[in-house]
């Protein structure tokens, strides 16, 4: 293990850390609407979808041959540029946690990428019109489709159901829930995590432990599988509360309708080589199906501060990434070791700050909002 | 800078499509159900076609799942 250089130890550290983010930021997305509907338990939700992001990520067979699916010149990157996009991503995934809102962890990490590679490697490394391609035009088209899919499918759901007996219906759409969700689960498993495989062989072959074309070492599929499926059981409660409860009530047709529109937009996407966000999608789906029901209650509030996010995700990650990447420039492994250390600080901040208002199992139907301060329970019209 | 437009109209059109028909025949089936556990309750008869609709319907849905399963596991391929 000559060539695990102490930055090539420090680079697939964070690689797993982001990829634990990528896992809880996302459970959301496939599960989100199981839980606000009781198709499953809350725990039941997370160890199911936890368990198929790990069979996903030990199926994925091909792993990205690119780091950024050239958004960025690839054989500009260092190990110290790819440290810095990391970094960038897994604050900006942290930060949005702690606010409850669904932002895309592809987009996190592509920004953190973008702003070390503009920062390390000058402005000619970044591929200014790939960025359009490949992130902006998807980001506006995938939820407004899988919206469209699922707000038609949700109204004709309830057209063909309306005068039949209310309990069969409710209990048929859940047992369905269960199927789609689960297929959500697993795209994403073999969708993310071979990202962060991808970060990591590819880190390892730029430092001469692996050959060029070599595939993913078992121990790098093994780590980054259990990386991703430890932080989708945790839970990314906070998002899961926006998403299931925030931006829409949702009963157990529309959220049948949302995992199917977004399982299908998902997958037929990835058959014609689009790339998306799996987040943008399943938030489209769900107002979409907020939408088809009449009466049902779409907070747009809610909606517009989760597209300003989409919005600001790029920019933000790679605002940090490029502050890093400038450190670890000038400063060499003291200054990775800075970051790094600044990172766990600014990681360990969020943390505490989540804990004044915490966000579980137990409560996450409780309430339609996410507040930073600790709610105490109030009435409607409580006088001061 | 190539924008692949066919390829974002087959996206569109096969999701809705597919979400649409699938969403669609579960709906029925779920209807099916409804209809023979009605019938159950009213007289503790059965439903004979509701039975069969049901069937029908979440037969088709569980071979969409099964293509599904297909596309995202790559050994299949």
């Amino acid at each position: 293990m000559d060539h695990i250089t102490f930055l090539v130890a420090v680079v697939i550290v964070t690689a797993l850390a982001f990829d634990f983010t990528n896992g809880f930021h996302d459970t959301a997305n496939a599960m989100a609407t199981s839980i606000a509907t009781g198709a499953l338990k809350p725990r039941t939700a997370v160890l199911i979808s936890g368990v198929l992001n790990i069979v996903g990520a030990f199926l994925s067979t091909e792993v990205a041959k690119t780091i950024s699916g050239g958004i960025v010149d690839d054989t500009l990157v260092t190990p110290g540029m790819i440290f810095a996009g990391l970094v960038g991503a897994i604050l900006w995934n942290l930060l949005t946690w702690l606010l409850g809102l669904p932002s895309s962890s592809s987009h996190a990490l592509f920004g953190g990428l973008v702003g070390a590679v503009w920062v390390g490697a000058g402005s000619d490394g970044v591929h200014f019109d790939k960025v359009v391609e490949k992130v902006l035009i998807p980001a506006v088209a995938s939820p407004v489709v899988a919206g469209i899919a699922a707000l038609l499918a949700t109204y004709l759901a309830y057209r063909i159901t309306a005068r039949a007996r209310k309990e069969s219906v409710t209990r048929g759409f859940r047992l369905g829930q269960i199927a789609s969700a689960s297929l959500v689960s697993l795209a994403h498993g073999t969708n993310d995590a071979q990202k962060t495989m991808g970060v990591i062989t590819l880190t390892l072959i730029s430092a001469g432990a692996l050959g060029h074309d070599a595939g993913p070492p078992v121990w790098v599929i093994a780590s980054a599988g259990l990386a991703i499926g430890l932080g989708t059981y945790l839970g990314g409660w906070r998002i899961i509360r926006t998403m299931g409860k925030g931006l829409t009530d949702i009963q157990s047709p529309q959220g049948f309708a949302a995992e199917a529109a977004s399982t299908t937009v998902i997958l037929t996407s990835a058959h014609l080589g689009f790339a998306l966000s799996t987040t943008q999608v399943c938030s489209g789906g769900i107002l979409g199906a907020g939408l088809g029901r009449r009466l049902a209650e779409v907070r747009w509030g809610t909606a517009g501060r989760m597209v300003i996010a989409w919005l600001v995700t790029l920019p933000a990650a790679a605002l940090v990434g490029g502050v890093s990447a400038s450190v670890v420039k000038h400063g060499g492994n003291i200054g990775t070791a800075v970051i790094a250390l600044v990172a766990a600080a600014v990681a360990a901040f969020i943390v505490v700050v989540s804990r004044r208002n915490p966000i579980h199992a137990h409560n996450v139907n409780e309430s339609h909002e996410v507040t930073l301060r600790g709610t105490t329970p109030t009435s409607v019209g409580t006088a001061a | 800078m190539h924008l692949d437009w066919t390829a974002l109209g087959e996206v569109t059109a096969v999701s809705i499509g597919v979400t649409v028909a699938a969403v669609v025949v579960f709906a029925l089936g779920v209807l099916g159900i409804a209809q023979v556990e009605s019938a159950r309750e009213r007289d503790g008869g059965t439903h004979a076609l509701g039975l069969a609709q049901a069937g029908l319907c979440f037969l088709a849905c569980a071979a969409v799942v099964g293509y599904g399963i297909y596309l995202i596991v790559p050994q299949f391929h």
